[in-house]
């Protein structure tokens, strides 16, 4: 097939005339789009080969047969000029960064990763690190790292939304997006708040169209008004970093209402539960059990009390009749007082009034008062009652599911603050008082979730979790429940890469990415050699302080080797990091490979049950183009590790498709990649023997599995003893325990009681024990971000935040020609009131300077922006030549970064000098967190976008447009 | 008489552009393309387009509405596109009232655009005719489609199902019950177009809370007060008399 197929049809006689159709060969076959990380179903429609239609399949869950904008313009990222079709090596003498590449094959290829990367596994597996961008393939990726042995492994997550999934799942088991989300089926009320304008895509829409049809009131809570916000029925605008404030200060109102659904919060959550206050107790702050047996397994023990309002005394959490006080102090017989945990959030919110927050959030007090009384009223008087028996986990039986009709779906605008994580702990509460999660028209999780609080995923804990030639002991990533699981050496030292798991960010579940390259380059904690980096674009938009990191990667040791001695890039496009590969690797698009959205990973499960999918080849891969899953499988085969290696050193598995079906996680466990058809015969599901024919069955259903929990499992999972035994028996879960919410968080207490040297266990260093103590609040509270504490706010007053448009996503689809045609650059969108004060016009060229760095950029006004912030799309600016365009296309010469303004790291506090400009809980990237200043550009200023990088050349295997115009016509080549 | 039209539904449209790529992809390889793109890679890309959308703000800040407003050919009844035209080639169709232009008989000559109130023509510059939104006429009649994909692209991909498609003649059709119930309106219509694509305008939802609502018998609040219980020393009556 012609790689780049234009042609120039003549003009058709007739409109109704389908020449083309009737003289070619036309298919139609299924797959997954990814154009965005939804994972709609498509059907693509080929004539003679070529894609002719992308269109939304119509038999699919997730999407039902519509499509975006992103979805409807695949075609142009399949034959975009940017992609990469052969394997390349950095030209001897060349440097990084120059894009000077040779040819070269598969086969010298990975003979120079097996090289590479065998000595090391033999000798030092943590000097090969892997980190990859927006994925999704992490059960492939994260068991590849674990296989090699190396600690040093993350996808994006923690440069995305891990504040997000951390903060939710250490509340409530659970999270928005691919693992929960808002029931707009039956909601009433429904609050958007820090949502980049479709984040995420195609489901959101179809609900929220529904939602609105439906009579519900939508609230969009942002300090911008683009997107989704745009249909709200209130926009309710707000400063940035600041929704932990608005949260709490709801809080304080529903409670001082009395409009939380205190029967939820008694058998559903630990709020009843009694503390323990005796200050001199090691127990401080902890739960009172009645009984103490070695607490062993992966949930919370039923071994906790309840003050009973009738007995006046304390009694065994969920005993059958009893009633328990929320609310009171009390002594328990030996004189040690105790407080419900209710009480304690109580006394928490107390000074959070909506008067205190209307100063911080810049929203009017009455308004947050409405607000709250428009959520605890719909929840309280709308609410549902389905006729759905169930049984609880206490084994009381239900006649009924009750829902309470408010939800809300969040993403990063509260996530990406160093104050994320309490904030988001500050929603999930919100969430758990209204009495809203998995109930119908409230939260409801999507499987695997709801999980444990935490997750029962362990890192190793120290230096003996690493041996060469052994797979890592442990998982690369996890969920830390106590100071004794962190990864940290002797002395309480990172020993990743990237520091995660140390006592910096102790709970920084999804990795640090955005701290690796940095770290690397410093050596700190120790030196690296070669870093694998899968489809992220560490030298341009996914690095916070682009222009610094760039220069790291290309910068060297006395002995003229690099700091990062090593660097593989996979990457299916051109994009700013392949400029500083030595060795590139070209991968297919979504549209030339297998692919599955696994249950291991995130899946596309729907809220009444487990669902997966596939990805199956439309159209061959482009030139020599292969799948980075190949690669893995290649590469894993090669350097015998064992999960690829049968015990006589044979390769196990022929290609990517025979690894999923057959891979097992353990020899027998019936358990792998995909969910559906499993068993000999494909009988079975989530649990069974390997089914040899598992992709026809896929590729005749849609390239979807789904199942239908019976309607009793599909509400009140957290403590539906039908569901966790289900799940159980299915082996989506060790155990089936109630999970109630975490009002009260005695996770984040242990880790406070260490720093306060009070536990037995590990000790954070002395430098860290103070930022312990303040960030391991078991409550949530409110602090301002870490960077506006260490700036100067009279000097740069403004927050600056970007989010990315519909019709883009992030930094994948400028290569794409229709989509840059809607996004073709970008402007700073500044309030009137703020851009005239520095005499800067609508349309003209200004300056946004932090203490990090400064851009230039075109302004545009706009009255959807709260006054104190200025906002750009992300990722709309390319560096000149980048991605396939021409080295003056907007992208590079209008269009810009925020990035160079933002820091990686934080001025030098008393935590430390190269501290990560992160979350102190979690160690989410604080993106949103950059304070500027603007002031306008001189008249005789270069009209271009600031900072300009040199133009770089197309690589070796790109195909060059012949000329300048593109008049897209798919196959039909016999047309007269 | 039928009329197609396309009705808008602006109180849910997010203004996502699905509607107008999938026009593109759709149109560029089917009967009435290609729909050629200048520069696609290069400085100031510019395309045909037969559907766009554009997003404007109504309103001082914080009074601010952003509104998402997809545009094409609006298929007007009397469309003042077709008199224009000297060559006969922008024509409006008897049996559903689309308008057309006919390729062959296109000389390129942009009286049509002119015409039009509604800026919803596009010139191809390389094949030098005249091009527009035929609400994809070669899929609505096209019997090899399954019968619910006989619409145009841009009405299937639509997310939140904004756009609706059907015959405005026909009083019983979606497209007319939506005009009539929900305050569906043309655009200029002081131009005596009688454009047959509608739109339907924005609508809130508002909560009324009444103040008596905060105030419960079942607060659970009062559950929460522990009744007062005086001290055992307290005098009481068994201190005082033995009756």
């Amino acid at each position: 097939m012609d790689h780049f197929p234009m042609q120039d049809p003549k003009p058709l006689h007739n409109p109704l005339n389908k020449i083309a159709d009737q003289s070619s060969r036309i298919e139609t076959k299924n797959t997954t789009c990814y154009m965005c990380a939804c994972r709609c179903g498509i059907r693509v429609t080929l004539r003679d080969g070529e894609v002719r239609y992308i269109q939304g399949n119509p038999d699919h869950p997730l999407n039902k047969g519509v499509i975006c904008a992103k979805g409807a313009s695949g075609i142009m990222k399949q034959y975009s000029p940017a992609r990469l079709t052969k394997p390349l090596k950095r030209k001897a003498g060349a440097d990084r960064g120059d894009n000077e590449f040779e040819e070269i094959s598969w086969d010298e290829a990975f003979q120079m990763m097996e090289e590479r990367l065998a000595p090391i596994r033999a000798t030092d597996p943590k000097k090969f690190a892997l980190f990859t961008g927006r994925d999704q393939m992490q059960a492939l990726t994260g068991l590849f790292a674990k296989q090699f042995g190396t600690p040093n492994y993350a996808a994006h997550g923690g440069f995305c939304s891990v504040n997000m999934a951390a903060g939710m799942i250490y509340t409530i088991g659970g999270s928005f997006w691919e693992f929960g989300g808002p029931d707009l089926e039956r909601s009433k009320l429904f609050v958007m708040i820090g949502t980049a304008e479709d984040h995420h895509s195609n489901p959101m829409k179809i609900e929220l169209s529904k939602f609105k049809r439906n009579g519900g009131k939508f609230i969009s809570i942002n300090p911008v008004r683009t997107g989704y916000s745009a249909i709200a029925d209130e926009w309710i605008p707000i400063k940035p970093g600041t929704d932990g404030a608005l949260m709490l200060a709801l809080t304080n109102e529903i409670i001082k209402q009395g409009l939380y659904d205190r029967e939820f919060l008694i058998q559903y959550t630990n709020s009843a539960q009694l503390v323990n206050l005796d200050e001199k107790s090691t127990e401080y702050g902890m739960f009172v059990r009645f009984e103490v047996p070695p607490e062993e397994g992966c949930f919370d023990p039923q071994n906790k009390l309840w003050w009973d309002r009738e007995l006046n005394r304390p009694i065994s959490t969920h005993t059958e009749g009893a009633d328990p006080y929320l609310l009171g102090e009390f002594r328990l017989d030996d004189g040690t007082p105790v407080k419900p945990a209710f009480q304690m959030l109580v006394d928490r919110v107390k000074d959070y009034t909506p008067e205190w927050a209307s100063k911080i959030t810049g929203i009017p007090v009455e308004t947050i008062k409405r607000l709250a009384h428009e959520m605890g009223i719909v929840a309280r008087d709308e609410k549902i009652e389905l006729p759905i028996p169930w049984t609880d986990t206490w084994g009381k039986e239900h006649q009924t599911v009750t829902g309470n009709p408010v939800s809300f779906h969040a993403m990063r605008g509260l996530a990406a603050h160093s104050n994320g994580f309490h904030t988001i702990r500050a929603l999930s509460i919100l969430m758990s008082i209204l009495g809203t999660i998995d109930r119908p028209g409230g939260f409801r999780h999507k499987a695997p979730f709801p999980r444990p609080i935490p997750p029962c995923a362990k890192t190793p804990t120290g230096w003996d979790g690493i041996k060469p030639n052994t797979p890592l002991g442990g998982m690369p990533l996890g969920w830390p429940a106590d100071p004794d699981d962190l990864f940290v050496d002797e002395n309480g030292g990172p020993i990743r890469i990237d520091k995660a798991f140390s006592w910096e960010f102790p709970l920084s579940v999804h990795g640090m990415m955005h701290n690796a390259i940095t770290n690397a380059w410093r050596q700190d904690p120790y030196p690296i050699d070669t870093l694998l980096i899968f489809m992220a674009n560490m030298a341009w938009n996914s690095s916070m302080n682009t222009d610094e990191v760039r220069k790291m990667l290309n910068d060297k040791k006395e002995d003229g080797e690099y700091k990062i001695p090593f660097l593989i890039v996979a990457d299916a496009f051109q994009s700013e990091m392949v400029a500083y590969a030595d060795l590139v690797l070209p991968d297919t698009t979504y549209l030339e490979r297998h692919d599955v959205m696994s249950m291991l990973d995130r899946p596309i499960s729907e809220y009444d049950g487990p669902v997966d999918s596939v990805r199956i080849p439309v159209v061959p891969p482009t030139g020599e183009c292969k799948p980075f899953q190949e690669v893995i499988i290649e590469l894993g085969s090669r350097l015998k590790l064992p999960a690829f290696t049968k015990p006589d050193g044979e390769r196990k598995f022929r290609d990517y498709p025979d690894f999923v079906v057959n891979y097992e996680t353990e020899p027998g466990s019936g358990i792998g990649f995909l969910a559906g058809w499993r068993g000999k015969g494909g009988e079975k599901f989530l649990k069974g023997e390997p089914n040899p024919k598992q992709w026809e069955m896929y590729e005749k259903n849609n390239c979807v599995f789904q199942y239908h929990l019976p309607k009793s499992y599909q509400y009140m999972r957290n403590w539906n003893q039908g569901y966790l035994e289900w799940a159980q028996r299915h082996r989506l879960t060790r155990y089936a325990e109630p999970i109630l919410c975490h009002i009260y968080s005695e996770v984040l207490q242990k880790f406070r009681l260490a720093a306060q040297g009070k536990s037995q266990g590990k000790q954070p260093p002395d430098h860290l024990r103070k930022r312990i103590e303040t960030y391991f609040d078991p409550l949530p509270f409110y602090y301002e971000p870490l960077e506006s504490q260490l700036t100067d706010l009279q000097k740069y007053p403004l927050n600056a935040i970007t989010q990315r448009p519909m019709a883009m996503y992030h930094s994948w689809d400028s290569q794409n020609a229709w989509l840059r045609q809607i996004h073709t650059f970008n402007y700073m969108h500044v309030n009137p009131v703020t851009a005239r004060k520095e005499g800067i016009e609508d349309g003209g060229w200004m300056w946004a300077e932090s203490q990090w760095g400064k851009i230039r950029c075109l302004c545009r006004y706009s009255e959807a922006v709260e006054p104190g912030t200025i906002w750009t799309w992300n990722a709309i600016g390319k560096a000149s030549g980048a991605w396939g365009l021409d080295g003056n296309a907007n992208e590079s010469k209008q269009g810009f970064l925020l990035n160079h303004v933002i820091s990686e790291e934080l001025p030098a506090h008393d935590a430390g000098t190269n501290v990560s400009n992160s979350d102190p809980v979690t160690g989410q990237a604080g993106w949103y967190d950059v304070r500027v200043r603007i002031y306008k550009a001189e008249a005789g200023e270069e009209k271009v976008s600031f900072p300009q990088f040199d133009t770089v050349n197309a690589v070796p295997g790109q195909s060059k447009p012949k000329k300048s115009w593109l008049a897209y016509f798919a196959g039909g080549k016999k047309r007269a | 008489m039928t009329q197609l039209a396309l009705v808008i539904d602006l109180n849910v449209c997010v203004g996502c552009h699905a509607c107008v790529t999938s026009c593109k992809e759709w149109n560029t390889s089917g009967t009435a393309g290609s729909m050629s793109d200048d520069n696609p890679y290069g400085q100031d890309p510019t395309g045909t387009f037969f559907n766009r959308v554009q997003t404007f703000e109504v309103g001082t800040y914080p009074n601010t509405e952003t509104v998402h407003f997809p545009k094409s050919c609006l298929h007007c009844e009397d469309p003042p596109c077709v008199p224009v035209c000297p060559t006969g080639a922008s024509y409006k169709r008897a049996e559903d009232g689309i308008v057309l232009v006919d390729y062959d008989k296109c000389i390129g000559c942009k009286y049509c655009s002119w015409a039009c109130p509604y800026g919803a023509r596009e010139i191809d510059e390389h094949l030098k005719v005249m091009k527009k939104c035929t609400l994809c006429v070669d899929r609505i009649y096209d019997t090899a489609l399954p019968e619910t994909e006989r619409k145009p692209a841009c009405v299937l991909a639509c997310p939140t199902s904004a756009r609706l498609f059907g015959d405005v003649h026909d009083p019983e059709s979606q497209v007319s019950v939506a005009i009539r119930e929900n305050g569906g309106y043309q655009l200029l219509p002081e131009w005596g177009t009688n454009p047959a694509n509608h739109y339907l305008p924005r609508r809130k939802t508002r909560i009324t809370i009444h103040e008596d609502e905060l105030e419960r018998v079942d607060n659970p609040l009062k559950k929460e007060r522990r009744q007062p219980r005086p001290g055992f020393d307290e005098p009481t009556l068994d201190d005082v008399t033995s009756w």
